[in-house]
């Protein structure tokens, strides 16, 4: 749970409001094609690193279609790498059967499934993320409800979601208080801590009475109704038959390696 | 649309730890007048409008909304009746984008889809935030949230509007629209607040509360203007006042 | 500590999102009986408050280091198991879709590590035991730690046995176990601090706002036995952590341990000097070519990933796999090119 990037989150509500070909495809389309897709990569051997490569499409596709800042996504990535890169790089030293030869070049098993790590890493990150920037978490949510997610979860996600910059902003605003008096002690003592996240817990209750009561106010039952009228239209059902497709083909021949051999061929 | 009547008689009301906030508060509002609850911090006009709003039932005494008695059984009904606007958006707003959020009262009134977007539509232009009708509402400003928890009122089509501190947190020029929009609103509107001057500008009757009782029930300007009552009770003379109509 | 795709097969990311999907489905039911009424927009607002709360650090005496509340045991006490579950189910979500933090298949694999193990193990069979109705006090505090070391080292045994079922990463199972567990030990006892500093002063503060006891049932004959568990993965991780502390080779003696072989010969070769040199660096592992369990099978493997190991093959699948990535990119540039610009892109 160190994620410490929250207030970047609000990019990526931009990133959703654009229009584009892949903003217009139902939410459920995309979210099925992405799972596929991500279903589809991890269930290459371990050391398979060149038949990976072709997967880069679809990612690609989506984030430039879509036209979701290219370096944002990257930085998404790096900050989120540490466990992968962690627990990969120890492949190389773990594995060194000779695998593969280019040139005079031995490649133990090891640095090809380290390799193969960070290939999958890189594809279903940015798979994931170029999902949530074409869609946003709203329309990603109602159309995971159509597709059987528990509403109760459904609300919550939106909820969770809504309030997360409320309380950031409290939370924000209490550290600067404490940031402005602690004469450049980064952090608190336990007891001030207890304190202060304390009050910023209590300051959340008194919010979500609140906010119930505005619900209430509102002819709110215990059911969240939402206005969504989304519709999965042809071209969503090309999309996702297409995308299986690629996937599929892909997956059962190493595509890389067939446009090697045809270059390597065509000089030689 | 028809605004309604509002009737209080002999409300009381002490919260769990003890403390009483109603002390045997009675008025009755005509239909369509603009009325202002005014008194210190603490005075219990918060705890009135939940009362009002159907959120808190009374115990003793009883609230009357046109020919509805509001008790427990009748709760969903008043809350039909009521719009009611909180002291803070961030509490009222909570859906993902502002026509889902406008629309949550009509489609829990049980409205199609197709009629709840009309009413979207409606409620959004006559607040004038036709344009955010797609926007997430923790990316508006503080005006434009005022502006569209409003309309989230309006789109129940109430009989009664309730306000709660509507002005704070606007800048002058957010204050000044949202001063014209409440004058000319039809409904019976019931305004909890400190900013005097915009109890001046919008509302014909002032009632005056202090430790849970009514101290004073006048003409805006009346009770307003009387120095030795706006002090005793933690508030004071407006400064428009002062110029224009200077206490006798 | 989360889970990420590229170390999970697809079989046990599917596997765990069958876990946790069902648990989600059941404490969704669950929570539609219960009367608590402002429920929803509790469970929203304290899963916003969880992210918040980890902007704020405090101080670890005597190490130089900070931490901050993790939550899954602090939104156990104020909601309950269920309802908690789901809260912590959301944040994962979130997590994964905007910080890419796990990934949309391990997210299975994290719901259940992070949710699961707080709000039905931790919780109920630990806190609840040993806190008994206590919320202040050293009682309470001593509680919230063991709880919270408890669910966070059993939600660390399980990455490393997700990860080992995976086959993905090479790590041995005992010297992953090794590694994981002490930190997590560490990362336990700040979570339980903080989740006792915030439950103490909430029960001072304003008592009425931790629920007396949402959740009673802790079967009799099973409590002892959890509690048993509980504290010998305490110790467990303690003893581990000291050995890895003071004795940085005893890794490598587990490893030998798990290994159960003699070190193996070293193939020669530009790549492995290079290797070598890392080792080194890294001071972890010099001269052993662990992952025997496997040595069998590897050439096996090798052989069916890579048809035959020989250079044409390898070379064609180079030379494709950079054509293709500068093709990808090429399309990804004229996509763009092409494309209009997005309304909402300049934020």
């Amino acid at each position: 749970m160190e994620s410490a990037t929250w207030p970047d989150i609000g990019r990526m509500d931009d990133w959703a409001r654009g229009d584009s070909p892949a903003h217009r495809l139902d939410a459920r389309a995309k979210a099925v094609a992405t799972l596929a897709f991500i279903v589809v990569v991890m269930s290459f051997p371990r050391r398979e690193v060149s038949a990976l490569v072709p997967f880069l499409l679809y990612p690609v596709v989506l984030t430039s279609v879509s036209r979701i800042p290219i370096g944002e996504i990257f930085r998404k990535m790096l900050v989120a790498s540490p466990f992968a890169v962690f627990v990969g790089m120890f492949n190389p030293l773990l594995d060194r059967q000779p695998a593969a030869v280019v040139g005079t070049i031995v490649i133990s098993g090891g640095w090809l499934s380290f390799a193969s790590i960070l290939l999958r890493f890189v594809l279903t990150v940015w798979a994931a993320l170029a999902l949530v920037g074409c869609t946003g978490i709203y329309r990603l949510v109602a159309g995971l409800e159509r597709l059987g997610l528990p509403r109760v979860f459904a609300v919550q996600l939106l909820f969770l979601y809504r309030y997360l910059f409320v309380i950031a902003n409290e939370g924000a605003r209490m550290k600067r208080g404490v940031d402005a008096r602690a004469g450049g002690k980064k952090a608190l003592t336990l007891r001030v801590y207890g304190s202060l996240i304390g009050h910023l817990l209590l300051r959340s209750m008194d919010r979500a009475e609140r906010v119930h009561r505005a619900m209430l106010a509102r002819g709110y039952e215990g059911r969240v109704a939402t206005l969504d009228r989304s519709r999965f239209r042809a071209d969503d059902g090309f999309f996702v038959f297409g995308c299986l497709t690629a996937f599929g083909v892909a997956r059962a021949w190493n595509l890389s390696a067939a446009i090697g051999r045809l270059v390597l061929g065509a000089a030689a | 649309m028809n605004a309604a009547a509002v009737e209080v008689r002999e409300l009381w009301h002490a919260y769990p730890d003890g403390t009483e906030a109603l002390r045997g508060v009675s008025f009755r509002i005509a239909p369509g007048e603009a009325v202002a609850l005014v008194g210190g911090n603490g005075a219990g006009k918060s705890t009135l409008l939940l009362h009002l709003a159907g959120l808190l039932i009374p115990r003793r005494g009883e609230v009357r909304l046109g020919d509805l008695r509001v008790t427990r059984e009748t709760a969903a009904a008043a809350r039909r009746a009521i719009g009611m606007v909180f002291q803070d958006p961030d509490d009222q707003l909570f859906m993902p984008t502002v026509a889902e959020d406008v629309a949550f009262g009509p489609l829990n009134a049980g409205l199609e889809p197709d009629e709840a977007e009309a009413r979207v539509v409606a409620a959004l232009e006559r607040v004038g935030a036709a344009h955010l009708r797609d926007r997430p509402p923790y990316r508006l400003s503080a005006g434009e949230k005022r502006a569209v928890a409003l309309a989230a009122a309006l789109a129940m089509s109430p009989e009664i509007l309730l306000l709660d501190e509507p002005s704070s947190g606007l800048d002058p020029r957010g204050r000044r629209r949202l001063i014209e929009l409440l004058r000319e609103f039809p409904h019976t509107r019931i305004v909890a607040t400190h900013d005097l001057e915009l109890v001046v500008e919008v509302c014909s009757r002032a009632i005056v509360l202090d430790a849970g009782r009514v101290v004073a029930d006048a003409p805006a300007e009346e009770a307003l203007n009387d120095e030795p009552l706006m002090l005793a009770h933690a508030l004071e003379r407006p400064h428009i006042l002062r110029h224009s109509h200077p206490h006798g | 500590m989360h889970m990420a795709d590229a170390l999970i097969s697809p079989a046990v990311g599917g596997a765990f999102w069958a876990v946790s999907g069902g648990l989600i489905v059941y404490c969704a039911r669950k929570i539609k009986q219960t009367l608590r009424e402002n429920l929803v927009p509790m469970m929203g607002v304290l899963g916003a408050f969880i992210f918040a709360a980890q902007m704020l650090n405090f101080s670890i005496p005597g190490t130089g280091s900070s931490g901050h509340l993790g939550g899954g045991l602090i939104l156990t006490i104020l909601l309950g198991p269920h309802a908690a579950f789901i809260v912590m189910a959301s944040v994962l979500t979130v997590q994964a879709l905007f910080f890419a933090d796990g990934g949309l298949l391990a997210l299975g694999c994290n719901i259940f590590n992070l949710g699961f193990f707080p709000a039905f193990v931790a919780y109920p069979l630990i806190y609840r035991a040993l806190a008994k109705d206590r919320r202040d006090g050293a009682r309470a505090s001593w509680a919230a730690v063991v709880a919270a070391v408890a669910g966070l080292e059993l939600g660390a045994f399980f990455v490393v046995l997700q990860t080992q079922l995976s086959g993905i990463s090479e790590l041995p199972f005992g010297a992953f176990v090794l590694m994981m567990l002490p930190i997590h030990l560490a990362i336990g006892v700040v979570e339980g601090l903080a989740t006792a500093a915030v439950v103490s002063f909430v029960a001072k503060a304003r008592p009425e706002a931790l629920p007396a006891a949402v959740y009673a049932p802790t079967p009799g004959r099973l409590r002892p036995v959890l509690i048993g568990f509980a504290v010998a993965a305490l110790l467990f991780g303690g003893v581990a952590s000291w050995f890895a502390s003071t004795h940085p080779d005893g890794l490598e003696w587990s490893m030998f341990k798990v290994s159960g072989k003699e070190k193996l010969e070293a193939p020669s070769g530009g790549i492995h000097e290079t290797l070598a040199g890392i080792q080194e660096k890294t001071a972890f592992l010099p001269n052993y070519g662990f992952k025997t369990a496997e040595g069998e099978s590897a050439p096996e493997e090798a052989a069916a990933a890579w048809p035959a190991v020989s250079a044409g093959t390898s070379v064609s699948g180079v030379v494709g796999g950079i054509l293709t990535l500068a093709a990808a990119g090429i399309v990804g540039l004229a996509l763009r090119a092409r494309a209009p610009r997005a309304v909402g892109g300049n934020g």
